[in-house]
């Protein structure tokens, strides 16, 4: 058992405020995927859960147990850094067996731990090797495979999987998480990518500017963002706003077309859809075409209504070009609406 | 061509001075060890290896060494992982820590007498306390015991800085990171200083052992100015020869030997803690 439970945890530089009080509940063995625009502070959160870093305010607890007056070999965890932190005066093997020689593990034991988590990690040529003779990847990969070996309760990896190429990111990624399943491990997982998040995760927690916006499941973070950030930082394409102008009795004007909308104190707000959930229509938004990308599959049309961006993938038998104008039809029940100062998802009764 | 000689020409200057007032000096020096009358002759060497004075000479400068160098490395390995967890106050305590080694080491030999001596401090607080009632001899000519421990402990007083100071200067270059990994990873205070900060610190360690040993085996102004000639060591029958009895070629034959060993511990040290080019930070 080692939920992971982070409760009210702020951490200041200075006077820099790197997180504004988090709370955080990552269940027993679920997979946590940590998401957010570069410097909003997944390190820093991941470091206070190690230990590495003491909270300004705030508990840390591990499997029922409150951690944040303990040292972080005491903690029951295990770490890939950001950076790595490949240990250069031991080879791959030692690398790996740190950990394991530190518990006094039989060497037998050892052998077989650091043999399987190599040939997992696709290292098991280079246990010889010195970290200077490594790749970039490589050596993440033995970071990787050294927290793996400890075989931990909770694991945590920060973009353990950054520095690897398109292919062998899609390989390791399905035998990373078939790995921690088996071995019921807690994760919290850090990751820039997107796609990496979505297909690892049992939830997604999005971070903006120290504040976690949103922790849910991948496919409710996608479809019901709960703030506008998430709604702009999910997606590729992200998704589109445009401000709704309030009409009666409970509708919006959006670019001349009235919408069913929530009901708010507000004259104005935001009118959301993701880029796949238009179609081209006999009416709907008007929107004059910029740029036509074909995707394959799908072509990405960008084009500008009323004056703002607003891009759509539509079926790639549609042939535009620049200039024209197409009316786009949202899905009814995929539009989302944001109050326009508190950013926050706007329900619809 | 230019980007290739330029080091040459820039290093051209220091090297014609080291050539001028070392080599030159040297091989005159190692030409009076072995030439009588401008003949060769290994008979300054029998004269060095047939007195008296010369195998405890030898030995004496060994054990101090030995006394007195892994000590120092020990308690400068200390004080230097001390040091480097400190935050505010860092830079005072270096700085006091140092202080021995603007002094001299003749005037360190002088202030170690000063305690030492007859009616020196370390009687005055004795009998002060009442733990004697006379003055004790400590450096008498058969105290030779006092006196090396005497020495030993002025050579660690004076000296242990130097030590230091490579030590910090190298503990500073290993990231924050290794240790970090290290925590994560199940070691605590001890195993991390042995199996990040030891290793990692290789490079310095050969550096610092090899100044303090080469230096240790030069001791001669503290063993003077504590023991005069009770405590004979290899330096000091070098001036012996030299100046009293007025024999260069003797004199010039225990350099050569002061010599060779320094270069056999430097080779021993390059050897033994050489950090494999792969396995470099
Ligand atoms: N030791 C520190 N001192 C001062 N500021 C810091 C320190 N560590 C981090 N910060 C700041 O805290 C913020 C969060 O940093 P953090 O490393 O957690 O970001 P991150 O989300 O991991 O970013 P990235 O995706 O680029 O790795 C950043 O703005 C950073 O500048
Ligand atoms: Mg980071």
């Amino acid at each position: 058992m080692a939920e992971i439970s982070i409760r009210n945890v702020a951490k200041q530089f200075g006077d820099f405020t790197a997180l504004h009080s988090v709370d955080l509940t990552v269940a027993d063995r679920e997979f946590m995927v940590l998401l957010g625009a570069s410097g909003c502070g997944k390190t820093t959160l991941l470091r206070i859960i190690a230990g590495l870093e003491t909270p300004s305010q705030g508990e840390v607890w591990i499997g029922g147990r409150r951690v944040d007056h303990l040292p972080p070999r005491q903690r029951g965890i295990a770490m890939v850094f950001q950076n790595y932190a490949v240990f250069p005066h031991l080879t791959v093997f030692e690398n790996i067996a740190f950990g394991l020689r530190m518990q006094k593990l039989p060497q037998a034991e050892i052998d077989r731990r650091v043999t399987r988590t190599a040939e997992l990690m696709h290292i098991g040529q280079l246990l010889k090797r010195y970290s200077g003779q490594l790749s970039g990847g490589q050596r993440q990969r033995v970071a990787v495979a050294r927290a793996l070996a400890m075989e931990p309760d909770v694991i945590l990896m920060d973009e353990p999987l950054s520095n690897l190429d398109a292919l062998l990111r899609l390989e390791m990624r399905a035998e990373l998480k078939g790995v921690l399943a088996e071995s019921k491990t807690t994760t919290i997982y850090v990751t820039h990518d997107q796609v990496e998040a979505m297909s690892l995760a049992d939830r997604i927690a999005v971070m903006d500017k120290g504040l976690i916006v949103q922790a849910e499941r991948p496919i409710e973070v996608y479809r019901n963002p709960a703030a506008r950030f998430v709604g702009s930082f999910i997606g590729n394409p992200p998704m589109n706003f445009l401000p709704a102008r309030k009409a009666d009795n409970g509708s919006w004007r959006v670019a001349g077309i009235t919408f069913k909308g929530p009901k708010a104190e507000r004259e104005e707000i935001a009118f959301a859809i993701r880029p796949e959930d238009l179609s081209h229509a006999e009416s709907g938004l008007p929107a004059e075409v910029r740029v036509v990308e074909p995707l394959g599959p799908h072509v990405l049309v960008t084009c500008d209504v009323e004056g703002h961006l607003f891009r759509a993938v539509l079926e790639s038998d549609i042939v535009l070009s620049r200039g024209d104008i197409v009316k786009l039809a949202p899905t009814p029940d995929r539009i989302r609406w944001f109050d326009p100062e508190t950013e926050q998802s706007l329900q619809v009764h | 061509m230019q980007q290739r000689t330029l080091p040459y020409l820039l290093l051209l200057p220091a090297t014609l001075f080291l050539c001028v007032f070392f080599i030159y000096p040297f091989l005159l020096v190692a030409w009076q060890a072995v030439s009588q009358d401008g003949a060769l002759t290994l008979e300054h060497f029998r004269t060095m290896a047939g007195h008296w004075k010369f195998s405890t000479a030898f030995w004496n400068t060994m054990l101090l060494a030995l006394a007195v160098v892994p000590v120092q490395l020990a308690l400068a390995l200390f004080m230097a992982a001390l040091v480097t967890r400190m935050g505010a106050g860092r830079d005072v305590i270096l700085y006091i820590w140092t202080i021995p080694l603007g002094i001299s080491d003749l005037a360190a030999g002088i202030i170690w007498l000063a305690i030492f001596e007859q009616t020196g401090f370390l009687n005055s607080i004795l009998s002060s306390l009442g733990v004697i009632d006379q003055p004790v001899t400590w450096l008498g000519y058969q105290d030779k015991a006092t006196i090396f421990l005497a020495v030993v402990l002025a050579e660690l007083w004076r000296a242990t800085a130097i030590v230091l100071v490579i030590l910090v200067a190298g503990m500073g270059l290993i990231p924050k990171e290794y240790y970090e990994a290290a925590e994560v990873f199940g070691a605590g205070p001890w195993k991390r200083f042995v199996r990040i900060t030891l290793p990692l610190l290789r490079p310095s360690i050969q550096t610092a052992l090899i100044l303090r040993t080469i230096l240790a085996f030069e001791v001669f102004a503290v063993v003077a100015a504590l023991g005069g000639t009770n405590l004979p060591v290899l330096m000091g029958e070098t001036y012996q020869w030299q100046f009293a009895l007025q024999d260069r070629h003797v004199a010039a034959a225990y350099a050569l030997v002061i010599l060779a060993i320094s270069i056999a511990f430097t080779l021993v040290f390059l050897r033994t803690l050489r950090v494999p080019k792969e396995a470099q930070v």
